[in-house]
Formats: C-alpha cells, sequence, structure tokens
C-alpha cells in the first residue's frame, strides 16, 4: 500500500484558478476498487452481467456512457448503496470499501435548516463522534468559501453550493471518493474553475466520476473508461497526455474529444468504425 | 397593509350582521344587533374574561399534549417496526369515533374541570399532528439518506433521524401543527358544553339558559378572537422557527 503525504495548505487561497498544483488536504492510504463478476438488475433490466474491473489507486476515472447504460448504478454499486444480486465489489486489498468512500451527488445535497460549517461536518454527527470544526474550516477555505462558513446554502449560488459539497466529501478524508456527475448542474464557466478545484483537491485519491461529458472526463480523469452495452461492460482505460486539469481547448485533447464523442455514438461522421450499439 | 384588511374584513363582517338585522327585524332574543353583544361584553368584562383565560389555558395544554403525543408517535412509528403495526391502528381508530361521542365519557371519568377539556383537545389534535408529521418523516429526500450511508458506513437509523429527518420533516410537522391550532378551540368547548363549570362554551350555555342572547354572542366573539390570536400566534411562532423553509405565500405578495 502506498502512503502518500499530502500536506493540508492552510494558505492555499483562490484555489479556483486552478493553477495550485499539488494541493490535497488529509492524508490517505491508496486503495484501489476491485469489481469481481457482478451482476445487477435494475426495474427489470440487466445492467451488468459477471462484470469485471478495476480502478487503481489514487487515479481519477472517469465513467462515460450514454444515459441509461447504468453509470449511477456501477457508481452505487461501488458506494455500497445498492447490493448486486451476485459477485462482489470489494477494496484493492480485499477488504469491503463501506465506510471508505466518499460520495458527491450531482445534487449539493446540503441540508437547509444547517449552515455550511455544518453541513460539512455532518459525517462525524451521524457517526456521533465531536465535529473537528478546525479542519472544517481548512476544507472551506480550500473551496475558497472561509467567508461563507455561517451562511445558510439557500444564499449561496449554485457553484458555491457545489464547492461546500465538495468541501464536505473532502472533510470525510476518504481514500475513496465517488462522484456522479458532480458538476452538470452547474453553468459551463462555474463548471470549468470547480473541475480544476477538485482535480487538485482530490490528487492523490482514488476517484471514480461520473460524467456524461468527454470534455469534463478529458480536462480532469487520469483516465477514462466507456460503459456501453447491454449489460454493460466497461472499456479499457484511455489515457490522455498531461496533467490535470487539461486544457480543452490543447489540440490533443480537441482531438481525443471528437473521438470520444465517436466512441459514444454521437458523431455522424460517415467514416465512423466505432460501436454505437450502445445509444439507446 | 395586513392589518388594515383585517379592520376592513372585520368591520364588513359586523356591518353584515347589522344589516341583517335591519332587514330582518329579529327579535333581539333570536339575533341581537352587535351594539347589543358590545354593550353585554362591557357589562360582562370581567366575567368574560375570566372564562376566555380558561378556554384559552384548556387550548394550550391541549394542543401542547396533542402536539407532543402525535409527534412522538410519528417518531416511534417510523423508528420502530412493531409499532408501525400497533400504533398506526390506533392513530386510525383515533380519529375514527367522533370526538363529540365520547366527550361524556370525559368528562364522566376526568371531571367537570379542566383535565376533560384538555383530553378533548389533545385527541383532536393528535390526528393531525401525527399524519402530517409521518408524511414527513416518510418522505425524506431519498440523496440524503444515501449520503448519510455512505458516511456512516452502516445504517445509523437513529442519528439520523435526529440529524436528517426529523429535521427535515420539521415543515410538515408546522402545518400538522397549524392545523391543530385551528381545530384545538372545537375540542376545548365541545368539552365545555358537556359539562363544565368555566370556560367560554360554559357560558353560552349558561347565557342560552337564561336567555341572555347578547351575552352568548359576546362569548361566541370573545372565542372568535381566541381562536384567531392563537392561530396567528402560532403561525407566527412556526414561521420564526422554521427561517429555512421558503414561504411561497409570502414572496409572492412582498409587493403588498
Amino acid at each position: 500500500m502506498v502512503e502518500s503525504q499530502i500536506i493540508p495548505d492552510p494558505k492555499s487561497e483562490l484555489p479556483a484558478t486552478g493553477n495550485g498544483r499539488g494541493i490535497a488536504i488529509g492524508k490517505t492510504d491508496s486503495l484501489g476498487i476491485t469489481v469481481d463478476s457482478a451482476s445487477f438488475s435494475y426495474a427489470g433490466l440487466t445492467l451488468f452481467r459477471n462484470l469485471n474491473a478495476t480502478f487503481e489507486a489514487g487515479q481519477t476515472t472517469c465513467l462515460l456512457g450514454t444515459s441509461g447504460i447504468g453509470k449511477s448504478s456501477l457508481l452505487r454499486l461501488i458506494a455500497g448503496l445498492v447490493r448486486p444480486t451476485s459477485g462482489h465489489v470489494l477494496g484493492s486489498d480485499g477488504e469491503p470499501l463501506s465506510g471508505r468512500i466518499a460520495y458527491m451527488d450531482q445534487r449539493d445535497l446540503l441540508m437547509p435548516w444547517k449552515s455550511v460549517i455544518n453541513n460539512v461536518v455532518l459525517g462525524a454527527r451521524l457517526r456521533g463522534t465531536s465535529p473537528d470544526f478546525g479542519r472544517a474550516h481548512e476544507m472551506l477555505r480550500a473551496v475558497g468559501l472561509a467567508d461563507k462558513i455561517h451562511a445558510r446554502p439557500a444564499q449561496l449560488s449554485s457553484g458555491q453550493r457545489q464547492r461546500v459539497a465538495l468541501a464536505r466529501t473532502l472533510m470525510e478524508d476518504r481514500p475513496i471518493v465517488l462522484m456522479d456527475e458532480p458538476f452538470s448542474a452547474l453553468d459551463a464557466l462555474t463548471r470549468h474553475h470547480i473541475q480544476a478545484l477538485a482535480a487538485n483537491l482530490l490528487r492523490g485519491r482514488t476517484v471514480v466520476l461520473v460524467t456524461h461529458d468527454p470534455q469534463e472526463a478529458l480536462r480532469i480523469g487520469d483516465q477514462i473508461r466507456i460503459l456501453k452495452g447491454s449489460p454493460a461492460t466497461l472499456g479499457d482505460p484511455i489515457i490522455a497526455p498531461g496533467a490535470t486539469p487539461r486544457d480543452p481547448i490543447d489540440p490533443v485533447i480537441n482531438t481525443l474529444h471528437h473521438e470520444l464523442l465517436a466512441a459514444l455514438g454521437v458523431s455522424n461522421s460517415p467514416d465512423n468504425d466505432f460501436e454505437t450499439g450502445a445509444a439507446l | 397593509m395586513k392589518a388594515l384588511r383585517f379592520i376592513v374584513i372585520t368591520a364588513g363582517l359586523i356591518l353584515i350582521w347589522q344589516v341583517i338585522v335591519w332587514l330582518t327585524a329579529v327579535p333581539p332574543y333570536i339575533l341581537p344587533g352587535p351594539m347589543a353583544a358590545a354593550a353585554a361584553w362591557v357589562s360582562n368584562a370581567e366575567s368574560l374574561v375570566f372564562h376566555a383565560s380558561v378556554t384559552a389555558l384548556e387550548i394550550v395544554l391541549g394542543l401542547i399534549a396533542g402536539t407532543v403525543l402525535g409527534a412522538s408517535s410519528a417518531i416511534a412509528i417510523i423508528l420502530f417496526r412493531p409499532a408501525r403495526q400497533w400504533l398506526l391502528p390506533v392513530l386510525v381508530t383515533s380519529q375514527a369515533i367522533p370526538v363529540f361521542a365520547i366527550a361524556p365519557i370525559l368528562v364522566l371519568w376526568l371531571g367537570f374541570g379542566i383535565p376533560s377539556k384538555v383530553a378533548m383537545a389533545t385527541l383532536i389534535i393528535y390526528f393531525p399532528v401525527a399524519a402530517s408529521f409521518l408524511d414527513g418523516l416518510r418522505r425524506t429526500e431519498p440523496g440524503w439518506l444515501d449520503l448519510a450511508l455512505t458516511m456512516t458506513g452502516k445504517p445509523r437509523r437513529f442519528r439520523t433521524l435526529i440529524h436528517i429527518r426529523i429535521p427535515a420533516a420539521l415543515p410538515s410537522l408546522a402545518s400538522g401543527i397549524r392545523v391543530a391550532a385551528a381545530v384545538a378551540p372545537i375540542g376545548a368547548v365541545v368539552g365545555e358544553w358537556v359539562g363544565a363549570g368555566a370556560g367560554l362554551g360554559y357560558l353560552m350555555l349558561h347565557a342560552s339558559g337564561r336567555v341572555q342572547i347578547d351575552l352568548m354572542f359576546a362569548a361566541l366573539a370573545s372565542l372568535t378572537f381566541v381562536a384567531l390570536i392563537f392561530y396567528f400566534a402560532v403561525d407566527w411562532g412556526l414561521r420564526r422557527a422554521l427561517p429555512w423553509q421558503p414561504d411561497q405565500f409570502i414572496s409572492n405578495n412582498s409587493e403588498d
């Protein structure tokens, strides 16, 4: 097991600029994910049959796929929110993942009656441990919301709320972070900033991020994997060059973007030789 | 603006009352005019205030007891599976028996004093409070529960209830309490009709027996006043207690 030493940096200001390389908060042991011949059905539809997959420790893997293909279901399987009908989802150490994952949804899922800081320490409250408010402050500073700690979620913009959700996710300090389209409800500019912020803050953790947006996958994914077919199977990792967060305007990234779109069956180019069967 | 509207509505209703008296020329022992009722109110002010305070006390105690019982039943039903099977039928039965029908029994058991009226008010309040709170507790945002589960690793029903489900259901509880505040006076007054030594309901029966119809109307006006004060106080308190709850009704009328 690799010990990744990460130093909390209280002076890390303006993280949304995306140039703060290597900022990650907390200390965590790297832990990969092994999906071992897992089967799962939802509403009578077999989404996965004997699915095997591994997600490498310390890497951000972006899961791409058309809607309804089972991206979120795979994430929920890993999160332990649903159980596979057969097979297992385990850590790379062979132990179950429960208690070792942090989950972030497309919706911020902030409790409207709690202040920002109390939302961030929700996990400790639910576990019955005393919340570490100092660390919560640090997390909020890292996402650039140090001045909003006592605000109610309703007083924040949607981008700010999602940053609070990110701070809450980091507060959990889990080796594995699962994100279900975490930025898809945001406007393009806010999304661009928060992607860079997340890429920097989550570095060193094992991240599985579900997205329908190839550009997002290219921007923050160390690896990109396409989920397709019914029952769905996971494609081989696609690794884009350069460190995250990548610049979407980079021509190499742009070319990859087109290839990913084609692989998802979106392209209408006549020489498209990718299989498009997954697009329902 | 709100106060002005209230005054206009009140004045309008009193005017209609007066007009009906003029037009129909009914004798005062059937329908006294508002002036006669007001005169009766003034000459019996001390007695009316005393009886009104008794009724108000019954309503307050009934509201507290009914809310506590109703809310704790809802929590018990959510928390414990056996409670669901045993308490839910009780909840429904409590509503199936008309409170009016058991009022004499309650007076027989609890006497002519305040306790039987508090019991009546409690019974009438119990169901709306329990039902609406239960409804709120059942409909917790599933995303919040999923989030909680990923944070705790294993289900923590009690802490999830305290930190997520109960706060999330408070707006539903508040609507139940609003309904309760509106119906609580019914319980108290019915109890007083069946058998009491004090209270506005008692005073109305008493006045009716002596053909003091103007006093009856003065008592009725007092009861209306108490009930309204009560409802608005509860409504105001609930709004203050749940500041995060978006209030469409207010924001739609913010230009007033």
